[in-house]
């Protein structure tokens, strides 16, 4: 069977009875089409009216007021460059709509941005006490690590995939910086009992109080 | 989906939403159901911009969240939907529907909900009012009952639903006070169930009863003043709590869907016979409106008596034509309309999905038509009429020479637009005893036509992006100028002045601006269009999906 048919006129009946005649067929398409090929026959025109131009007009208009809205999330990166004096004004106009908050009773609680206030008072007082300890007797501290990173082992690994997540947070926007997430206090919570001696940053931001680790 | 329809949905998000929500909306759409951290994680946006962004595509109903799917105590889970962000090609159609519907009024309201995805009833009328002020006259101005009028007729024809509670905010909906809801609303019953928006009974009503309290005092506060007054009185109510709060609107696409079939069907009608029937077709399909479900795949059956009677007077048609039109309806081919029985002088029904499978039969001959020419189309159309053709019989009954025939039936096979069939005599597929039939399968030629649009629209965007990309510092520059213009005129400057400003854009400048707009506007346009054709072939698919289960 495998050799059968490879040869040219290798066709055991009579292609002619097919249809496919000498000089009946189309000619054998050699290599792929063209990707821009001549097109045979020109598209008809767009239909014209007066609804079809409102609608044309509504869609402009929907795109510009869309672009406008808070809903348009914008990437703050090109703070560096420089500022043309009419951007600013161009800009007034376009943010003269206010911020947006969505209701939370609709969406999922883990989206809410967190509010920095309550926060770090929370994080304070573990802190003091935490590092009161600390002056006291440094090897309990240590054991107390020690334990905490026995009795969860999963937070740890959390905490080293928020790292990386932490760092790309800082480049962003003092505006973004309002806002934290849970998880990174864990992390913060961490690294200030072990570096910390004891000062008081209460006026810090979270943020910060990182930024002086690692750099 | 496929992958012409992520690129499409990945620009319309670009577009409206930016680049942000385009990244985080294109990932979930090609990885399907995942939780915030593995997004984080896959697309390393960072966590405030993903938050955002699923905040708003939640917003705009394109993502819903699950939590628990792994098990109780599980990750919320996203998942978006392509569909609903395919719908935002069609905004500028629902937007002009309204306003042939229900007038400005109307057309805002939807505006406004389709921009900011969900809203309250309170904060949709009063915008909606504030913007109808501000186009009015001085010393006019737009009385929020009259707006919250028009929204509430909206929700009684359905073309505004309420958004389905979510099963967590379900139990702290029902205890914030002064929400109308209906307290024999079980919360389980939503919970357990996939929050369909008609699953929710209260779907379509109206939270009345606060509104009206509401509009009136701000009547007195707003009644024959100007339009500053009516902002003040805004300021003031936004203190106030409307009794509403919790319960979002939005627009019931659906139904805007149903009502752009029963338009095609009407239209087709009025091309094919006359105006006459389509009146008598359309009164049909407002009967049946209510009846019928939006699935089933003809009306309910009208006797000639009821269609009689509910015929508008104006159109002064006697009974005798009706059933004369009636009957014309019937035989015609395209079989718009059928004969149920024969009771009550005849039971007549629209065949709702023998109407669209025509209607995009028609849509797929006109395609072939206009690529491959008048002589390829009737290939086209004998094969969809013959159902199985051998080669040498397309050549004799389409009537063309057997060359430029078989030319044609490649090309069109080499499109797939034509299929190729087997059929063995003997089971060795020995080419001299098989039968070798071309034939057209309508539904798969329709999707693959439906795939070619959203490439098409995609092709178009992009175009789109380019031209204006291309001349974006010109565009800058008459946005500046524009801007100073408005600025001296505001502040009353001379005419030399303004013309000098005027002319800072040179006359090549203003030629290439004008180019650039008329360009733009035909790559808007043509998406519109285009998505006329989407509507057709989606409503087929989907009808004929319903039909076959």
């Amino acid at each position: 069977m495998a050799g059968k048919g490879r040869g040219v006129a290798a066709f055991t009946f009579n292609i002619e009875a097919l249809g496919i005649g000498r000089g009946s067929m189309p000619e054998a398409r050699v290599g792929p089409s063209p990707l821009f090929p001549n097109t045979d026959f020109k598209p008809v025109p767009l239909r014209a009216g007066e609804d079809e131009d409102y609608m044309l007009a509504l869609k402009q208009e929907l795109r510009g007021t869309m672009q406008r809205l808070p809903h348009n999330i914008k990437i703050q990166s090109n703070k560096a460059d420089v500022e043309k004096y009419t951007e600013k004004y161009l800009k007034q106009r376009q943010m003269e709509d206010d911020e947006w908050t969505p209701d939370w009773n609709l969406f999922p609680k883990e989206l809410m941005p967190q509010k920095k206030k309550p926060r770090p008072k929370a994080g304070m007082k573990t802190k003091t006490k935490k590092t009161r300890k600390d002056t006291e007797d440094m090897l309990s501290k240590l054991d107390e690590l020690a334990k905490k990173d026995d009795g969860n082992p999963e937070k740890s690994d959390d905490e080293t995939e928020k790292k990386t997540g932490k760092n790309e947070n800082e480049e962003e926007e003092i505006e973004e910086e309002e806002y934290d997430d849970e998880d990174i206090e864990e992390e913060n919570d961490y690294i200030e009992s072990y570096f910390d001696n004891g000062e008081d940053f209460a006026a810090d931001s979270d943020d910060n109080m990182d930024g002086e680790a690692t750099y | 989906m496929t992958a012409q329809e992520v690129r499409l949905c990945g620009l319309l998000l670009r577009e409206h939403f930016g680049e942000v929500v385009e990244k985080v909306g294109t990932h979930l759409l090609r990885s399907g159901t995942q939780n915030l951290r593995t997004i984080i994680h896959e697309t390393g946006v960072s966590l405030d911009l993903v938050k955002k962004s699923l905040c708003v595509l939640m917003q705009h109903g394109a993502c819903v969240f699950s939590s628990g799917r792994k098990g109780p105590g599980s990750p919320t889970e996203y998942q978006v939907t392509c569909d609903r962000i395919l719908r935002i090609l069609r905004y500028p159609r629902y937007i002009y529907t309204a306003k042939t519907l229900y007038g400005d009024t109307g057309e805002l309201i939807i505006e406004e909900l389709l921009q900011r995805g969900h809203m309250t009833m309170s904060s949709t009328v009063k915008t909606v009012a504030d913007r109808l002020t501000q186009n009015m006259e001085e010393g006019h101005s737009m009385d929020y009952n009259e707006v919250s009028a028009a929204f509430s007729k909206l929700v009684e024809t359905h073309f505004l639903q309420r958004c389905p509670p979510m099963a967590v905010a379900q139990t702290t909906d029902k205890t914030t006070p002064g929400t109308p809801a209906a307290p024999g609303t079980p919360a389980e019953a939503v919970s357990t169930t996939t929050p369909t928006p008609e699953s929710f009974p209260d779907c379509y009503k109206v939270p009345d009863v606060t509104l009206i309290g509401r509009g009136k005092r701000q009547l007195s506060g707003e009644d024959g003043e100007d339009q500053r007054n009516a902002k003040k009185a805004k300021l003031d109510s936004e203190v106030r709590t409307h009794g509403d709060e919790g319960i979002y609107w939005q627009v019931t696409f659906e139904r805007f869907h149903l009502h752009f079939r029963d338009q095609a069907i009407i239209n087709a009608v009025a091309s094919r016979l006359d105006q006459t029937s389509s009146e008598i077709v359309r009164t049909m399909l407002r009967m049946s409106e209510v009846l019928t479900s939006p699935t089933a795949t003809c009306t309910k059956p009208l006797s000639a008596n009821e269609i009689f009677r509910a015929l508008p007077t104006s159109y002064n048609i006697p009974r005798p034509i009706l059933d004369q039109y009636l009957t014309l309806l019937v035989d015609d081919p395209m079989e718009f309309v059928g004969k149920a029985g024969e009771s009550g002088g005849g039971m007549y029904v629209v065949n709702l999905h023998k109407a669209l499978s025509n209607l995009a039969r028609a849509t797929l001959e006109s395609v072939v038509q206009e690529r491959f020419g008048s002589r390829s189309a009737r290939i086209f159309r004998l094969l969809l009429r013959k159902r199985h053709l051998e080669q040498k019989q397309v050549e004799d009954f389409a009537m063309i020479p057997a060359k430029e025939a078989k030319d044609m039936l490649y090309t069109l096979l080499s499109q797939n637009l034509v299929q190729l069939q087997e059929i063995p005599k003997t089971p060795d597929y020995a080419p001299s005893r098989t039968f070798y039939l071309y034939t057209v399968n309508q539904l798969p030629t329709a999707r693959m036509l439906l795939q070619n649009c959203y490439k098409t629209v995609a092709n178009l965007i992009e175009r789109r992006l380019f031209e204006t990309k291309e001349s974006k510092r010109l565009l800058e520059k008459s946005q500046r100028i524009e801007a100073i213009l408005a600025s001296l005129q505001a502040s009353g400057a001379e005419p030399e002045q303004l013309k000098e400003v005027e002319e800072m854009i040179t006359a090549p400048e203003k030629q290439q601006l004008d180019a650039l707009r008329l360009h733009v506007n035909k790559l808007d346009s043509a998406e519109n269009q285009v998505d006329e054709t989407i509507f057709l072939l989606e409503c087929y698919i989907d009808s004929t999906a319903t039909t076959t289960r």
